[in-house]
């Protein structure tokens, strides 16, 4: 009786112990709430010596080449400790002016980095650094605790900046002589030489297309992509539609301009009132052919859409850069039946246009197109001059895959930085 | 003048991209964000005469009853209600940080933002598969030598990139799988034919810049 009592009164007080028990486990006594511990509160001398890492060594500091200054790179070789299951969990990037300190953070790099780039130099000052391997354990994002050891000081090294940025001297030359080409042309055409310059289809239409409007006695739209006057894409677009307006004018067909950007409608405004102006038909144009519609990419789709909908226009112009909209403008202008002439540089858009229009100027075609509408010899002097460059760098990629494929590496030489 | 000027500023800014690509020492190295800023602020004055343009268009439709006239009457009433709740609701005042602020959560112009202005974006968007679609119906058509490899290219790739694919060539050892051919079609004839259209369009953009910034090509003015 007196065992079973016992037994009883054994298990009420564990219940009584487990119930007034603290809720974190007693072994968390020993080290104090997660919240609560600090770096600060466990101080370095009481970490064992053990947990310590052994410093990187050989700290180098150099000028970052070619560029504005302002950048020094800072580079070690790894502390022995650094390896799998090693005491580095990371490197410390510390910085001064003077030798003697005090230095600051500037960043850090993970295990096993051997380089840190410090972009928040001063050109022309001096900078002392020294790197510190850390060992440390975390919880909750906190520091358990910390034990670093600290490289000597390496520098000072000052931050410079290059006249010329030798990283690119590989695209410099590509320019020089593509550049030197097309002037060569330019200058040969002046002198009164001239070229022959093969058919591209789209551009040979662009009359054919015009006259079919005319005949059918509706409208042309020409609609230059959604970029802004900052694209070339653009440029060469408002470039081509001064030749189109300046053969809708002399045709007396009217030429739409639905645009984008209030900067393209100032300079396609301009450009075709000039066209009609050189055809004689000033009085012929309408301010309201060049219009703009608005800035949203869907938003202009849709007006675009709805526009070749109600007008049926006999031929459209899709010429400049243009994203995801494009298939839905030349889709639309498909399904009215109208000729479609189109262009762009962007190389996802292609196989839209191809599939849905009469006439793709592609890429290259796209920026031909003005000089070979103008028919003028120095403009297709540059063309010549294009081609020719392009001849040279693909012989430069044939003598490039041929040394590749024999193991001699030259992809670096080519490489744009 | 009239056109000397914008010539010359054209040379001017072409040769000064030119320099601050090849020249990383100040002030060469600046000239590209002051291109670029100044672009910004011309653009963000430009959207005005764009904006103004429009309501101009709209008005003389309706004053004219033009056809579609109804159409100018919405975009009105639609841009007068956006620019309302967007300036009434956006303003925070002089000394707030910014004074102005368009999207936030909870106003009407926020609502009108997600309600009404993303559906009909995203409504615009998802119409493009059925586009694809009827382009790829039209493009695939087997007429010729070229149009019948862009179908096989087509149906390998489309069934390549879907489990069926493979199913389909279980049989075959795993690099010899369906899926394996549509990468290949993908990794090494479209990349090489996508980068022989870039490198033409380099060439391209380089030969008609170098036309603009010498004066050459003069047409985007409204000249020869």
């Amino acid at each position: 009786m007196a065992d079973r009592f016992t037994a009883v009164y054994i298990c009420l007080l564990f219940a009584l112990l487990l119930f007034f028990s603290p809720s974190t486990p007693v072994i968390a006594q020993d080290k104090p709430d997660a919240d609560t511990v600090k770096l600060s509160s466990i101080p370095p001398d009481t970490i064992l010596p053990e947990y310590y890492p052994l410093s990187p060594s050989n700290i180098r500091v150099s000028d970052v080449p070619n560029d504005a200054g302002g950048s020094l790179i800072i580079e070690w070789d790894l502390s022995p400790d650094d390896h799998e299951g090693g005491k580095v969990k990371e490197y410390i990037v510390l910085r001064s002016k003077a030798a003697k300190g005090p230095f600051e953070e500037v960043g850090n790099a993970t295990q096993g980095a051997t380089s840190f780039r410090d972009n928040r130099t001063q050109r022309g000052v001096k900078f002392f650094y020294k790197v510190t391997a850390l060992n440390y354990e975390k919880t909750d994002g906190e520091f358990l605790w910390k034990a670093s050891s600290e490289s000597d000081v390496a520098g000072p090294a000052v931050s410079t900046a290059q006249w010329f940025n030798f990283d690119r001297l590989n695209i410099f030359i590509g320019i020089i002589i593509l550049c030197g080409a097309i002037i060569y042309f330019i200058v040969a055409a002046q002198k009164g030489k001239s070229f022959y310059i093969r058919k591209i289809a789209g551009i040979e239409e662009v009359e054919n297309a015009v006259g079919r409007a005319t005949e059918m006695g509706r409208p042309i739209y020409y609609v230059p992509g959604i970029s802004d006057m900052d694209d070339v894409q653009t440029l060469a677009s408002v470039t081509i539609l001064g030749r189109v307006a300046a053969i809708a004018a002399e045709n007396d067909t009217r030429i739409d301009v639905p645009v984008s950007r209030s900067m393209v409608m100032v300079t396609a405004r301009e450009v075709v009132k000039e066209a009609y102006s050189k055809a004689g038909r000033p009085d012929a144009f309408q301010e309201d052919q060049v219009r703009y519609l608005t800035d949203d990419q869907f938003g202009y789709a849709a007006a675009i859409d709805g526009l070749f909908v109600r007008e049926k226009p006999a031929t459209i112009f899709l010429i400049g850069a243009f994203f995801a909209e494009s298939l839905i403008m030349a889709e639309t202008g498909n399904s009215i039946g109208a000729i479609q002439i189109s262009g762009t540089a962007m190389p996802a858009q292609l196989p839209f246009f191809i599939a849905a229009c009469d006439f793709t100027l592609i890429g290259e075609e796209l920026f031909a197109a003005s000089a070979y509408l103008s028919h003028e010899p120095k403009l297709l002097g540059s063309l010549k001059g294009q081609d020719l460059g392009k001849a040279v760098f693909l012989i430069a990629i044939l003598i490039g895959v041929i040394l590749e494929s024999f193991g001699i590496p030259v992809h670096e030489l080519f490489a744009v930085k | 003048m009239k056109r000397e000027l914008p010539l010359t500023i054209a040379f001017i800014a072409g040769i000064a991209f030119i320099i601050a690509y090849f020249i990383p020492h100040p002030p060469f190295n600046r000239f590209e964000n002051w291109f670029s800023d100044w672009f910004a602020i011309i653009a963000a004055f430009a959207i005005w005469l764009g904006a103004l343009n429009l309501m101009k268009i709209s008005f003389i439709k309706i004053i004219r009853k033009k056809s579609d006239w109804l159409h100018a009457i919405l975009i009105i009433i639609s841009f007068v209600i956006i620019l309302f709740f967007g300036f009434y609701e956006g303003y925070r005042g002089l000394h707030a940080d910014p004074p102005f602020s368009f999207r936030d959560p909870g106003t009407s112009f926020d609502w009108i933002y997600v309600n009404v202005y993303t559906p009909l974006s995203a409504t615009m968007f998802a119409l493009l598969a059925f586009f694809v679609a009827s382009a790829s119906y039209r493009a695939f058509r087997a007429r010729n030598l070229e149009a019948t490899l862009l179908l096989l290219a087509a149906f390998f790739v489309m069934l390549g990139r879907v489990p069926v694919g493979d199913i389909i060539t279980g049989w075959l050892p795993m690099e010899y799988q369906m899926s394996q051919w549509a990468s290949w079609i993908m990794n090494v004839l479209n990349t090489a034919g996508q980068r022989a259209i870039m490198i033409g369009i380099a060439l391209g953009l380089v030969s008609t810049s170098l036309r603009i910034i010498l004066g050459l090509e003069r047409a985007y003015m409204g000249g020869d």
